[in-house]
């Protein structure tokens, strides 16, 4: 048995039924991440000894949570009391939070033992992880290519088999666009259901704390753990607890789907688009009224999105200064030098690029025309899908117009990079839920991303959605990561 | 002296600490004075991934002050951030109110030798105080103390209806007895929990058009509030007069020169880029909140004065002057409680205790000792054990070490004396060693009595029963 192929669904049942230990589990993945780790680089910080012995612990002590003793992997922007937590940036290289996020203490609560911090671009600003300050993550399917991101460093681990889940944050397609890149599921909830407290920001108003899992069930036995109202996030919803793993039922009938032309559009490469119409097919032939329908949002959302972004991360970003924690420049000589060179040095390009952009939208002269109208845009996209809504269960587009592309072959054109969002950040700027789950390979064996999109707090509709496609293609029985070199 | 073709034209940024017990975004106490960097956590501190939570606290208090100041209350408020970066502003970003504000459009009434006045409110709105740098205190360098941060303030903004100094002053001196009377805020001003930012400009008589504006920030003393604004109006219009122009600048009032400087970090027009804060959300207020809030106002100076008025049968003044502080008023009623004299009472509240905390340069809130021991003391006059001198040097006693006033009596052996055969003694002495005073008075002029009597005063330390004395006088000069 390869442990480490398994789902942690699975590896429940081994712990419960006594055919694995503790121990075994994590020294398995312990060994796969010795292995593999090498070659793909997903982790800033790995953490397998201290998992080992809590692992001895939980053995000795006995299980007494269900998902005790599982490992897990953490997007290195979720704050972990005694560990690093940096953001993949020079700015927080050695800095140490004296607190855990609340999705941490939840998973602690569960005994669920981490195998360490994951690579992701500065800040969560990115779509590839190039832009981590220390490391290039490699997708495991092609090791030329970019795993996606900002979650990259969390999909590519999943991928690679070097955590069975990870926790990774999704601002404008952080965990869907690098899960659709890996071949793995990325669940981005819906903006409130997930406390942010403990997520370093990025784009407060847009930031959500999702799984990236290889199957759909652990999707959902993740989002049980990680969802529920959090009273030091003002943000975060007083909705019902629910059991999302309820939802996964093997049922698309009658369900109605939309599909949105233009998302099917310009820039969409073929071989997505073959694969996404033999998903449709697949739903329609599962009983699922499957209509095309007008959506005309794309290109606003890109526009507004960048431009409220970059606003709340000019200021979320500010507090990096170099007074009280993170990197101070040894090159000053007042004040304005020590903040000014402390964040030029401590800062990577694409960081500083949206700082820049996002003060110059919030200026006085620029505010209205830009931040407002962004606002303005994004009501207007989220009545356009709360009237999409009106007809349909859940909305079937494209994770991103492409699969994984090359290392380096966008760095130098940050507008192309920015347009690999146009199918996430709608999601986002209307706050609403949705999942990317693997519906192919290309011709080049490299996996293909379907987003499933559904309502405000609709989590179990698109988990549904999800689970019946998922056993339907056996993704995972068919395709692996080969790590080609 | 101003110039008479000249109109001063004043408008006040107040900010106080509300008196919460813990902080507005966190549970972090308030309380002031504690060591450095102890009063912090995740959240004042701006560590990454903390977030706000509203205090709904502050939103009560805020609300009460704006029902205490005629204000409208916004039914649909928001928080802002206001952006710029500096050492003792832990995020970078202050979360203060922009274009929505909790309180608007309100109005408080004041008093000075002219007569009544409204000054009106722009807006009240809550905001979070930041740090505190401390220079070269604790060896070289500056350091940041976080303990300020957080602590939560409410901006109180007049429209610039204040004409002079002594409108300035007697607007900040109501604006602070009714949040102490609504006890939202200790308005404690030498620990900087009450301070005003000045905006002053000048214009000619009969112009419609204001002035260019300067102003002085983070004043905590009425005497230095009034005194910057005399100075700077006057400079502004010598500086008109002589041709020159007025500059929009942030100046520094400097107490010991008399004068203001320019401050040397001129804000050169700051942006704030100030944008709703995603971390928080929408403040709803509902009528019945808003009733519930109304139900807990106490009763404010306005109906207390006109209490004492009718109750106390105490002068209009008197009455004014009494409720213009809550210390004083509240001490007033507690120590008429005692010693049932009102009268009394608020004649040694408004001389003499007045003219000391006036030498002192300290407000009501300062005075040492507790209303029983001036109650105590005012009984001892009654009784006639002490005479009202006496009294007055017990007070300056009070003032320096507070102990109960019959203690003090015994201790500096200052009991009055009413023994008859005793006064007997001086007056007989004071009268063998005067004999033009007696033959003054017996001349008709009575004015010699007064100084007879203050003779044997003066022979017994002011410890004689000045009404034995006179009577005793008088017999004796028959």
């Amino acid at each position: 048995m390869d442990i480490t192929k398994l789902t942690v669904h699975e590896l429940q049942e081994k712990l419960e039924n006594k055919e694995l230990t503790v121990m075994q589990i994590v020294q398995a993945y312990a060994n796969r991440i010795e292995e593999k780790e090498e070659k793909v680089k997903a982790f800033l910080s790995v953490s397998t000894k201290e998992a080992l012995e809590e692992a001895k612990k939980i053995d000795e002590e006995g299980r007494n949570t269900s998902l005790a003793g599982i490992p897990i992997g953490i997007k290195d922007n979720i704050c972990t009391q005694g560990e690093k937590t940096t953001c993949a940036s020079k700015m927080l290289e050695n800095f140490v939070s004296p607190y855990d996020a609340t999705v941490i203490e939840n998973l602690k609560r569960e005994k669920i033992i981490s195998l360490g911090k994951l690579n992701m671009d500065e800040f969560a600003m990115g779509g590839s992880t190039e832009n981590s300050a220390f490391q290039i993550t490699k997708n495991p399917w092609n090791l030329h290519t970019v795993p996606g991101g900002s979650s990259g460093g969390s999909a590519a681990a999943v991928a690679a088999d070097m955590v069975p889940w990870a926790l990774g944050s999704d601002t404008g397609g952080s965990i869907r666009e690098p899960a659709a890149f890996c071949g793995v599921v990325g669940l981005k909830p819906t903006y409130g259901l997930v406390s942010r407290y403990g997520l370093v920001a990025f784009a407060s108003s847009l930031d959500q704390i999702g799984p990236i899992t290889k199957d759909v069930t652990d999707s959902a036995i993740l989002l049980n753990l990680l969802a529920g109202h959090d009273e030091k996030d003002s943000t975060s919803a007083d909705v019902e607890k629910k059991d999302y793993t309820k939802a996964l039922k093997q049922d698309v009938k009658g369900m109605k789907i939309g599909v949105p032309k233009e998302f099917f559009g310009e820039g969409l490469n073929q071989e997505v688009k073959d694969k996404l119409e033999e998903a449709i097919q697949m739903y329609k032939s599962l009983g699922a009224e499957v209509e095309e329908f007008s959506l005309d949002i794309a290109k606003y959302s890109l526009a507004a999105y960048y431009i409220i972004a970059c606003a709340e991360a000019s200021s979320n970003l500010g507090r990096f200064d170099g007074i009280r924690y993170g990197y101070r420049t040894k090159n000053y000589t007042d004040l304005k030098e020590l903040f000014k060179n402390s964040r030029s040095e401590g800062f990577g390009p694409e960081v500083k690029r949206r700082i820049i952009l996002g003060t110059y939208v919030l200026s006085s002269g620029y505010y209205d025309a830009y931040y407002k109208k962004a606002q303005k845009v994004r009501t207007y996209v989220k009545n356009e899908f709360d009237k999409a809504f009106e007809k349909y269960d859940v909305i079937l587009t494209p994770t991103s117009p492409t699969v994984a592309f090359e290392i380096n072959s966008k760095c130098n054109n940050p507008l192309e990079m920015y347009l690999a969002d146009i199918c996430t950040v709608s999601i986002n700027i209307a706050g609403l839920p949705a999942i990317s789950i693997p519906c192919g390979v290309d011709s080049n064996q490299m996996p293909v991303g379907m987003q499933l999109i559904g309502k405000q707090f609709a989590e179990e509709t698109i988990l549904q959605a999800a689970y019946t496609f998922e056993q339907k293609i056996k993704f995972r029985e068919t395709y692996s990561p080969k790590f080609k070199e | 002296m101003i110039r008479e073709d000249y109109e001063i034209v004043i408008g006040l940024e107040v900010h106080a600490e509300l008196s919460t017990k813990t902080k507005i975004f966190c549970s972090c106490p308030t309380e002031f004075g504690a060591k450095p960097n102890t009063h912090i956590c995740p959240v004042c501190m701006a560590l990454p991934g903390a977030l706000p939570v509203l205090n709904e606290k502050v939103v009560e208090y805020a609300v009460k002050a704006g029902l205490a100041t005629n204000c409208e209350i916004s039914r649909d408020s928001k928080n802002d951030r206001k952006n710029y970066f500096y050492p003792d502003l832990p995020k970078s970003y202050q979360i203060s109110q922009f274009d929505k504000p909790l309180c608007e459009h309100g109005y408080v009434e004041i008093e000075t030798e002219a007569g009544k006045k409204k000054i009106r409110l722009t807006r009240i709105h809550i905001e979070e105080d930041a740090g505190k740098l401390n220079h070269n205190e604790f060896g070289a360098g500056s350091l940041v103390d976080l303990n300020r941060a957080g602590v939560p303030l409410i901006e109180i903004v007049s429209e610039p209806d204040i004409a002079n100094a002594q409108e300035a002053e007697a607007y900040l001196r109501k604006l602070k007895s009714i949040l102490e009377y609504i006890e939202v805020s200790d308005c404690k001003m030498q620990e900087g929990s009450f301070r005003a930012d000045v905006n002053v400009s000048v214009k000619k008589k009969n112009s419609e058009k204001l002035g260019t504006r300067t102003e002085m920030k983070n004043m905590n003393s009425f005497k230095s509030i009034t005194r910057a604004i005399e100075y700077e109006a006057q400079r502004q219009i010598e500086e008109l007069e002589n041709g020159g122009t007025i500059l929009q600048t942030t100046l520094r009032w400097d107490d010991v020169s008399g004068r203001t400087f320019e401050m040397r970090d001129k804000e050169d027009a700051q942006d704030y880029r100030y944008f709703p804060e995603p971390d928080l959300v929408a403040i709803r207020l509902s009528e019945e909140y808003i009733e519930n809030v109304r139900k807990t106002l106490p009763e404010l100076p306005e109906s207390r004065r006109k209490r004492y008025l009718e109750e106390f049968k105490l002068s209009e003044k008197d009455s004014r002057l009494l409720t213009s502080s809550k210390y004083l008023s509240d001490m007033f009623e507690k120590a008429q409680a005692i010693c049932h004299n009102a009268k009394a009472v608020a004649n040694w509240l408004l001389s003499d205790v007045s003219r000391i905390l006036n030498e002192k340069e300290l407000e009501p809130e300062n005075i040492p000792f507790t209303a029983e021991q001036l109650a105590q003391m005012i009984e001892l006059i009654e009784k006639g054990t002490i005479s009202s001198s006496i009294g007055k040097k017990i007070l300056e006693e009070l003032f320096i070490n507070p102990r109960s006033p019959k203690a003090i009596i015994e201790e500096k052996g200052w009991v009055q004396i009413s023994d008859e055969k005793a006064i007997q003694e001086i007056v007989e002495k004071v009268l063998q060693d005067n004999p033009q005073s007696v033959a003054d008075y017996k001349a008709g002029k009575d004015r010699a009595l007064g100084f007879l009597v203050g003779q044997a005063m003066k022979a017994t330390k002011g410890k004689a029963n000045p009404q034995m004395l006179n009577q005793m006088f008088i017999e004796k000069m028959k």
